[in-house]
């Protein structure tokens, strides 16, 4: 059923909220600036939480079932993170209060920054971006200015694998610089003859996402990098994967010089229907001058203080980053420690690995690179043999009406058919049990009933929505017409 | 798959056709082409009187998934767009040869020669959908 | 550990499955020489013990529920509604990831519709998309949208030096390496739309205000008109900065020839939070969407023909466009355009604005009472709506101390290092959350400090 637009509930003359009345003298408001009209729904406060009530009914969460998602790291998020961000003295705080009055929230900024420079093996971090592609630019952008400190200032050049995030080459281009793309070898790896063409005197550096779209682990990572570096340039790590290496491997010990984190994927901090996020970003001593700023430090007297790097890109938001987000991700990692962390990555690492064996050994979808130990996640393909129509689309579409939230699809592009499952560590072995067995009767049913996947789903909310008519004739707003900017 | 092949136009292997007529060379995308990308939902078409040079990027067209660059199959001055694609970009999937984009005055008619003739497009066609 | 649901026998089994012996050898890929590094991380807490030492972090600042709080500069203490926290705690809400398949997010791709519908007709605007980061960042997007909107061939960007300051930085930060000339905001920081139009040419991509100003200033619908007219003479886009709380009363950009308006919309029921978590809200015309950057909800209907919502116009984004996107945003400020929506369907027509009346009148009540005082001048050319210039006769930073020490009063925000020319100058910030005693205990506070007598060096703590 049809949960009503916003704008057809309520009767004129409702509102949600009593606003209090003037308690000082009124001073005239100019008619010359007053708006005519304000078209904004009227809703009494009940009619308003059985809206959103009504339509939250119609989402799948973590919170409500599995969500493998490939590259997004959907595990669950403990509430207790929700107490600490919502305390009074942290939600209640103004950005641009003294310092000597929030040397509390500073001290959190501080530890955290710390933390996530032992966690990935860097010298600094900075807590500002909003997230991950927030922490791309504000990478490549260190990247760039770094190079220009080095009098490499004529370097344009970016090298993206081809199995990249679409963030990197847009990142890349945001920044002014050019992306070049680098093919992957037969075992997913960087090919590098083609890394070895293009280390020359117009790199600034490499973008590279480690472990892999694919799930792998770079297996000459160490190599590339020192490729990089002789060449003259830098290497950008790109965490999105690093649920899988905590307590395995620090990026920065294997010469990545910068990389952000994704505080919204490893970190537990919740999705929030696609944001906020948070993407911190580590670098090492050189590039450490020109983080943006102002970062947390502490001074001789144990003071935390706002500092801002010497040769700083400048900031790239308003205020100290997102603070919220921030105390969720300190909370999961102060409960974790060192061990736990370590645990996390094996047991996402360990999900992921059982998962594509049972799916191998059941045989019914092809997984290109299933000769090798994949990381947290790994990318099947949605071409059931014996059911040439179907496409992945199908598969992900008939995963809804078992329960399950489908797996990322159609990326990374450089395998066709696309089904990237990322379990991670939250999730028990009955419930990937259940996913493998959702997976395999869809394979049966694809073979003996294909209509079925082709018009699933069938128990969502919703039957398939008709993408090409809203991209064709878009309808982004419906407000009162008489509002409109454009008549 | 079998797709159709204006006999009259001659080819690009970014999969434009270019077809003479009269001192202009008519420019649109091939139904392999269109069904490659699924259903259209938007074109983008180059300003009329801009110079171009073959192989240049000068429109682009898109489905839900994928925005793709028409290039130039010659050199010369854009004379002519076809702004009904621009409301109703459905017609490239439903008739992909008369669907035109755009109408180039060449600057060096002979480039067309450099491009496939409809056999010799077919034949690539059928090596990309191996490959 | 109580996150990783897995029993000892459970992982025996997977690893059987799999065909290894122990976990340790899924990660053979690992140089072995930086396999397994120790890290040095503070013990593990239970979550008993994690409250414990969290709140005392927590305890140690000075909240605003304590202290009366007369700063705004970009970030704003307004009532958030109970109903709000209700809607952005429900699971299936904040626990979803963005709305990829469309036939299970109906929840978060009908809210997000709601919000980018009730965000156009507050600014007025045609189209306003699923947020950008916070204000500083929407309006770098709006300088980079109107380059792409220009193809890339005009490269000057005109701003009011009364745009935030840190929006101007962010600003130059997005933009380092795309070589724009970026001008208008090194005079004496006066909101003078001559001397901006003056820079504008047929080079000019946009031309960038804010309104009401950083200041607090409000222009005429009038005024702005004009300006709009001047600046598309010359081809360029009109980018307005906003306060939306301030459009709860006052003449949307939409109204007087904006092409893009952007705002800090954490007012709208999100708290202060430190500086973020915010929402970035950002609408424009539709003559510009196919360049617009950010995430876009449309309606739709599905297979048996009944409404839907799914994203649309993906083809500019990243993930599709790649090096040639309008941006890189992927993740955004969903939940807190969640936020923003139910608060606005609270509020209502009624309920905003008589927040903005709100105000607007205490905070005209605050500045007479201060302009009243000796050695205090409220430096306003204009009328403005919530914030106002005050200039001292001590400097800012001494005052704020003595208040927050004798009073418990957190001051207006100090503008000296933004605005030398205004000297000994505080911006000071009424809204709805402060009562007419808090105001008069301001003024008394302002009074007294004023007095000779009065110790001239104030520690913050002492």
């Amino acid at each position: 059923m049809s949960e009503p637009f916003i704008y057809e509930l309520g009767e004129p003359g409702r509102h949600g909220v009593d606003v209090p009345d003037v308690d000082v003298p009124e001073t005239p408001i100019p008619a010359e600036f007053v708006r005519e009209e304000l078209p904004l729904p009227e809703l009494s406060e009940a009619d308003v939480v059985r809206h959103y009530v009504h339509l939250s009914q119609k989402n799948y969460a973590v919170d409500v079932g599995f969500y493998p998602l490939g590259s997004c790291t959907m595990k669950y998020n403990p509430k207790v993170n929700e107490r600490m961000a919502r305390l009074p003295g942290f939600v209640n705080l103004h950005p641009l209060q003294d310092p000597a009055t929030v040397q509390g929230a500073m001290q959190l900024m501080y530890e955290l920054q710390a933390m996530l420079a032992e966690i990935a093996g860097f010298d600094a971090v900075t807590l500002q971006p909003s997230a991950g592609a927030h922490g791309e630019l504000t990478g490549v952008l260190i990247m760039r200015k770094a190079q220009i400190a080095r009098g490499q200032g004529h370097r344009t050049k970016i090298l993206v694998p081809d199995s990249a995030h679409g963030t990197n080459p847009a990142t890349t281009t945001m920044s002014g610089l050019r992306v070049v793309e680098l093919p992957s070898d037969k075992n997913g790896n960087v090919d590098l003859e083609a890394l070895k063409r293009e280390l020359d005197d117009d790199l600034v550096g490499l973008m590279i996402t480690n472990p892999s779209t694919l799930g792998l682990f770079e297996q000459h990572i160490v190599e590339i990098c020192e490729l990089v570096h002789q060449a003259g340039g830098l290497v950008y790590g790109d965490g999105a994967n690093l649920n899988a290496i905590m307590g395995i491997v620090r990026p920065g010990d294997l010469g990545i010089d910068v990389m952000h984190f994704n505080l919204h994927k490893t970190f537990s901090t919740p999705h929030g229907g696609g944001g906020p996020g948070s993407g911190p970003v580590g670098v090492t001593a050189e590039l450490a001058p020109f983080l943006p700023g102002p970062i947390v430090d502490v001074d001789e007297n144990g003071e935390y203080i706002w500092k801002w790097p010497e040769q700083s890109i400048g900031r790239v938001r308003s205020f100290h980053g997102n603070f919220g987000v921030i105390v969720r991700a300190y909370t999961y990692i102060r409960m974790h420690g060192a061990e736990g962390l370590r645990r996390v990555s094996e047991d996402a690492v360990l999900n992921a690995n059982y998962m594509q064996a049972r799916l191998q050994a059941r045989g019914d979808y092809p997984i290109p690179y299933g000769h090798r130990t994949c990381m947290h996640e790994f990318v099947a393909q949605g071409k059931i043999s014996g059911a040439a129509g179907v496409h992945a689309l199908d598969v992900a579409k008939r995963l809804i009406d078992y329960g399950f939230h489908p797996p990322t699809m159609y990326f990374p592009l450089i395998v066709h058919e696309a089904l990237m499952i990322e379990p991670t560590e939250t999730e028990s072995k009955e419930t990937l049990d259940a996913f493998i067995e959702a997976l395999t009767r869809i394979a049966e049913e694809a073979r003996t009933d294909p209509d079925l996947l082709h018009t699933a789903p069938h128990l969502a909310p919703v039957r398939r929505l008709d993408e090409v008519r809203a991209a064709r004739r878009p309808i982004l707003t419906r407000t009162p017409p008489a509002h409109r900017a454009t008549k | 798959m079998s797709y159709k092949y204006d006999e009259s136009a001659r080819y690009a292997k970014s999969h434009e056709w270019a077809r003479l007529e009269g001192d202009v060379v008519v420019v649109g995308i091939s139904d392999y082409a269109q069904d490659l990308l699924s259903d259209v939902v938007y074109v983008e078409l180059p300003e009329v009187g801009a110079t171009v040079s073959a192989g240049e990027a000068v429109a682009t067209v898109e489905s839900v998934k994928a925005a793709e660059d028409v290039m130039a199959p010659v050199s010369g001055e854009v004379v002519a767009v076809n702004e009904t694609l621009e409301d109703t970009p459905e017609v490239v999937n439903e008739d992909p040869y008369g669907a035109w984009f755009f109408k180039i005055k060449p600057s060096d008619p002979s480039e067309l020669d450099a491009l496939m003739d409809a056999a010799a497009y077919e034949a690539f066609v059928a090596e990309e959908e191996a490959g | 550990m109580r996150f990783n649901p897995n029993t000892d026998a459970d992982r025996r089994a997977m690893l059987d499955a799999v065909g290894v012996k122990d976990v340790a050898d899924l990660f053979h890929d690992i140089p072995a020489e930086h396999r397994f590094p120790a890290l040095e991380l503070p013990p593990p807490l239970t979550e008993m013990e994690v409250i414990r030492e969290i709140q005392a972090l927590a305890e140690e600042n000075v909240n605003l529920d304590q202290f009366a709080c007369f700063l705004g500069a970009g970030a704003y203490r307004h009532f958030t509604p109970s109903v709000v926290d209700m809607v952005i705690s429900r699971n299936e809400f904040y626990t979803a990831y963005t709305p990829y398949q469309p036939e299970i997010s109906q929840g978060t791709l009908q809210a997000t519709f709601e919000y980018q519908s009730m965000a156009a007709a507050l600014t007025g605007m045609d189209v306003a998309n699923a947020s950008h980061y916070d204000g500083a960042t929407a309006v770098a997007e709006a300088v980079i949208m109107a380059i792409n909107v220009h193809r890339l061939k005009r490269k000057k960007i005109v701003i009011s030096p009364t745009v935030h300051p840190m929006y101007r930085q962010v600003t130059r930060t997005y933009t380092q390496g795309m070589g724009l000339n970026i001008v208008g905001d090194v005079s004496d920081g006066q909101n003078d739309f001559r001397a901006l139009l003056g820079l504008c040419d047929n080079e000019t991509a946009a031309v960038v205000v804010q309104n009401p100003d950083f200041l607090g200033q409000l222009h005429t619908p009038n005024e702005m008109q004009d300006l709009a007219n001047a600046v598309h003479e010359h081809g360029a886009l009109l980018v307005v900065a906003t306060d939306p709380i301030a459009l709860g009363l006052f003449t949307p950009p939409g109204h007087y020839g904006a092409d893009i308006v952007t705002a800090e919309a954490q007012s709208l029921g999100n708290g202060l939070n430190f500086g973020g978590p915010y929402l970035g809200l950002f609408a424009f015309r539709n003559n510009l969407v196919r360049r617009s950057s950010g995430r876009l909800v449309g309606e739709t209907v599905d297979a048996e023909g009944e409404r839907g919502y799914v994203l649309t116009l993906s083809t500019r984004e990243q993930h599709i466009r790649r090096a040639k996107a309008t941006s890189n945003i992927c993740t955004n400020q969903a939940l807190n355009a969640l936020a923003a929506a139910a608060y606005l369907a609270a509020m209502g027509k009624q309920g905003l604005r008589k927040v903005a009346e709100l105000c607007w009148h205490k905070a005209h009540y605050a500045a007479d009472r201060i302009g009243q005082l000796e050695g205090y001048e409220i430096v306003a050319e204009k009328p403005f709506f919530k914030e106002f210039v005050v200039r001292c006769p001590r400097p800012v930073a001494e005052i704020n101390a003595f208040l927050l020490d004798e009073y418990g009063i957190i001051g207006g925000y100090d503008l000296s290092q933004d605005y030398p020319h205004l000297g000994d100058a505080m911006l000071i910030c009424v809204t709805e959350m402060n009562t007419r005693e808090e105001i008069d205990d301001l003024v008394e506070a302002l009074a007294e400090v004023n007095q000779p007598g009065v110790p001239l060096e104030l520690e913050v703590g002492s």
